[in-house]
């Protein structure tokens, strides 16, 4: 556990929540800070949104960190709560996991017997389930530096301040020719985990003129399934989705007009 | 969820925790089960009430306190975290210091007043660190289901002016 705001919800009706055993991490110094490289950001795993949100160095180079960190719950929520945390719950609600995916983010895992990087796009399996082993703990996560001439996350929740998200988007264009495709698009509370939209990246990067939020349809399909639930409906959140898109990218996109 | 549930919990008392921490100034020990909340600790462990339960879920912040002077929701934080740290309640500020949410309206039943005046005692010690911030944002986590927010907002613009540089 570190900052414990997901843990400890309704923590005395919990029995089962409390039988299991738990390693704190909130006192590993080591763990807190973040560090920057040549090549890349570090975020430890007990950095909070609150550690983000004062660093005008990131908010200079990750704009987005901070628009998310801005959005997630309010202040007794941002200053305790993790963005490794953020990951290891797996929400697919979460509003720091979508940042971190659309700046090409790595995990690193560590246990008794090491430690792999793996990027965070290939970190779900599935609702809740990850390819972390349950020996492993998430210590430090990986933003490469790169420059990007457009960046934009929308969180659309049933009000403004610290509702949970019933569809989010965060997109990005790198700049410069490094990638093949410059956009990284990636959605939140419309499938079993946040994840990268492929077939929506695919679709702006081929040139298609977009001249209305439904001719983001077809690849919205083949990304996602949204599900019907107790915050909101399927065909909603694809309307919304679209139109999140449509919104943000007119006008920047030469091809969504 | 009614704080009826939320009494302190058993454990034996091999697995009881002593931690030393700073409370309101001074330095304080306790002895804590593993699975307790700050807000039991300082309710029921140290009979410091003034810090009060809503939720129960981090919504509400009737349970706000200072940790390493910082607003948290204290339902939320596990009590041995507070080891060698800073906790701040609202009975470290004086009283006679509220007049001005008093005369604004700003507190009808109370409940979530405690939690109101810490968070505000945050934004009046950091006010230019805080400057990109509106005062509602930085207050989206403080709920109060009697006054409708103007009164709480206005009062505690003025009792920030009326601080200002001021600590209690
Ligand atoms: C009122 C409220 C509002 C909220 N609003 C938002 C919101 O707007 N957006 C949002 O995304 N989230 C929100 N949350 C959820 C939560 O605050 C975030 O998910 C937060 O980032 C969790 O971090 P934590 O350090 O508190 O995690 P913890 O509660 O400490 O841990 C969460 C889970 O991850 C595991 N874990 C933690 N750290 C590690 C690690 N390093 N390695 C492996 N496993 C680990 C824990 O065992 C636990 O299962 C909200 C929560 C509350 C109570
Ligand atoms: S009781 Fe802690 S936030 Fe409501
Ligand atoms: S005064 Fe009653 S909840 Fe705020």
């Amino acid at each position: 556990m570190a900052g414990a705001t997901d843990l400890l919800v309704h923590w005395p009706i919990r029995p089962e929540a409390q039988d299991k055993t738990y390693l704190d991490l909130s006192a590993i110094s080591e763990l807190r800070p973040f560090r920057w490289t040549d090549v890349s950001l570090h975020i430890g795993a007990l950095t909070t949104y609150w550690d983000i949100l004062r660093d005008p160095q990131t908010r200079a180079e990750f704009p987005l960190l901070h628009e998310a960190a801005r959005q997630v719950g309010a202040i007794q929520i941002q200053s305790r709560g993790t963005w490794a945390g953020n990951i290891a719950n797996g929400s697919p609600a979460a509003d720091g996991v979508p940042v971190l995916l659309a700046y090409d983010a790595s995990v690193v895992l560590t246990s008794m017997a090491g430690s792999r990087e793996i990027p965070l796009r290939e970190y779900y399996t599935g609702y809740r389930n990850s390819v972390r082993r349950s020996d492993e703990l998430i210590t430090s996560i990986i933003l490469p530096r790169r420059r990007y001439d457009f960046s934009v996350f929308h969180k659309v929740g049933a009000r403004r301040a610290q509702a949970i998200t019933k569809v989010g988007i965060a997109v990005t264009r790198e700049a410069g020719a490094r990638a093949a495709n410059p956009w990284r698009v990636v959605a939140s509370s419309v499938a079993a985990t946040v994840r990268r939209c492929p077939a929506i990246e695919a679709f702006l990067a081929s040139g298609a003129l977009v001249r209305v939020p439904s001719d983001f349809f077809a690849s919205i399909d083949a990304d996602i399934r949204p599900i019907d639930d107790i915050r909101s409906t399927a065909s909603y959140r694809r309307t919304v989705l679209a139109r999140l898109l449509y919104h943000s990218l007119r006008g920047v996109s030469a091809t969504v007009v | 969820m009614n704080s009826n549930a939320a009494h302190k919990p058993v454990c034996a008392e091999s697995d009881a925790i002593t931690i030393a921490f700073t409370l309101n100034g001074k330095s304080h020990t306790a002895k804590v089960a593993p699975g307790e909340r700050l807000l039991d600790t300082l309710r029921y462990g140290l009979a410091l009430t003034g810090t009060k339960e809503g939720c129960g879920e981090g919504e509400c912040g009737a349970c706000t306190v200072l940790l390493d002077g910082l607003p948290a929701n204290s339902c939320l934080v596990p009590a041995f975290q507070v080891r060698g740290r800073d906790v701040r309640t609202i009975e470290s500020i004086p009283a006679e210091r509220l007049g001005p949410l008093l005369e604004s309206g700003a507190t009808q039943c109370g409940a979530c007043t405690p939690g109101v005046v810490m968070t505000a005692a945050w934004i009046r010690d950091h006010r230019s660190e805080l400057q990109s911030f509106t005062t509602r944002a930085l207050m989206a986590g403080n709920l109060c289901r009697c006054t409708g927010y103007d009164g709480i907002i206005d009062g505690l613009e003025r009792w920030i002016a009326s601080e200002s540089g001021g600590r209690s």
